[in-house]
């Protein structure tokens, strides 16, 4: 696979390395000098000098014949162009674009460079997944089958302690998919009985959060007291 | 008409500048605060003082956008000093806030090309030079003073 890599920083240039190995033709556009002095000490050929967001950098870099672009600069707006260039002007199937600011992937997504990957989104949600401090996890969206899962942690006293699934009273597009507790998993049945501290996984239609989260956490509503 | 003008730099003010002489309501956004100065230069009244609006922020922060007032823009104006800047705010503006006339500056006459073709209003500043340049060397035009 003919691979472009647009940026030559931490991120650029361990990608490089990791789809080299992987047996894959790869350049890298780097546009400061200086950068692209310390990379092409170990990249050698596979790195080019130049502004990657100029056509004739990328046309020098072959990328109409690329399989794959990924645009990982510093700047949204650099890799925002790259991807659109990439995907409308040189017929690119596949984009890759990093995004800084996840402020910024609204723009990625109007202007339909997808995928885009922000850092600080996956660390933020590897954070909710680890310190679970609102009992709800996204593990994943699905934006355009508008479908999301959640994990959810079932609170002592909550509806669902106690009860069967299929007398959670879910509304219509929910469905618990399985019950996590003491360290293993399985699939419910309708008579499966959730207890507290299991944690439960849900496919959901995306907007059914809040009624579906209000029936597996306590009933009281949290006040501001509770975050002083 | 309300006009918003992203990027106070020589160009951006000029153009904000005669905009408001012309009776329009006119709104500034850059990141320098420092930036106004350009605004306010050369005129009897503080640029607000005559009018005019100015808000500090970053050109790709909606809040920025919104806070100068990109949702009631009639006229909006992209020249900030990075040509990728430029030319994702004024999508953002053609294609989120659906702004009627929407142009914008990129120095870089490839990019300037093919975003035209895209459907943008593409103003190259370069690709004006070179072409004013090149007639005046052939004699094809001559002029005193500077052209334009």
């Amino acid at each position: 696979m003919y691979i472009l890599i647009v940026g030559a920083g931490k991120v650029g240039w361990n990608l490089a390395r990791e789809l080299v190995e992987k047996t894959n033709e790869v350049i890298v556009i780097e546009s400061s000098r200086r950068r692209y002095e310390v990379v092409e000490e170990e990249l050698e050929h596979s790195i080019q000098y130049g502004d990657g967001t100029e056509l004739w950098v990328l046309e020098r870099a072959g990328i109409e014949r690329a399989d794959l672009v990924i645009a990982v600069t510093g700047d949204d707006e650099d890799n925002i162009l790259i991807c659109q260039m990439a995907r409308e002007k040189y017929g690119v199937d596949r984009v890759v674009a990093r995004c800084n600011n996840p402020r910024n992937l609204q723009h990625f997504e109007l202007l339909g460079v997808k995928p885009a990957i922000s850092a600080t989104d996956l660390i933020l949600r590897l954070i909710e997944h680890e310190v679970p401090k609102y009992g709800l996890v996204h593990l994943l969206d699905l934006k355009e089958e508008r479908l999301e899962i959640i994990e959810m942690e079932v609170a002592e006293g909550s509806a669902a302690d106690g009860a069967k699934v299929a007398d959670l009273g879910l509304p219509d597009g929910s469905l618990v998919i399985s019950i996590l507790r003491d360290g293993g998993g399985f699939v419910p049945k309708g008579d499966s009985v959730i207890r507290a501290d299991d944690e439960v996984l849900l496919v959901l239609d995306i907007g059914l959060e809040d009624s579906v989260t209000e029936r597996f956490s306590r009933r009281a509503p949290a006040t501001s007291a509770d975050f002083r | 008409m309300f006009v918003l003008v992203v990027g106070s730099g020589r160009v951006g003010s000029a153009i904000a500048k005669s905009m408001l002489a012309e009776g329009h309501d006119v709104s500034v956004l850059d990141e320098n605060p420092e930036a106004i100065a350009l605004l306010n230069r050369g005129q009897d009244l503080s640029w607000e003082d005559l009018g005019g609006s100015f808000t500090v922020g970053t050109a790709l922060e909606i809040d920025a956008l919104l806070a100068a007032g990109i949702d009631r823009a009639d006229a909006f104006v992209a020249s900030t000093d990075g040509d990728n800047t430029n030319l994702v705010i004024a999508q953002i503006a053609q294609r989120r806030f659906d702004v009627e006339r929407v142009v914008v500056r990129v120095l870089d006459p490839g990019r300037a090309r093919w975003y035209a073709e895209q459907g943008l209003q593409t103003v190259c500043p370069t690709q004006t030079a070179i072409e004013l340049l090149e007639a005046a060397v052939r004699g094809q035009i001559s002029f005193e003073g500077v052209s334009g």
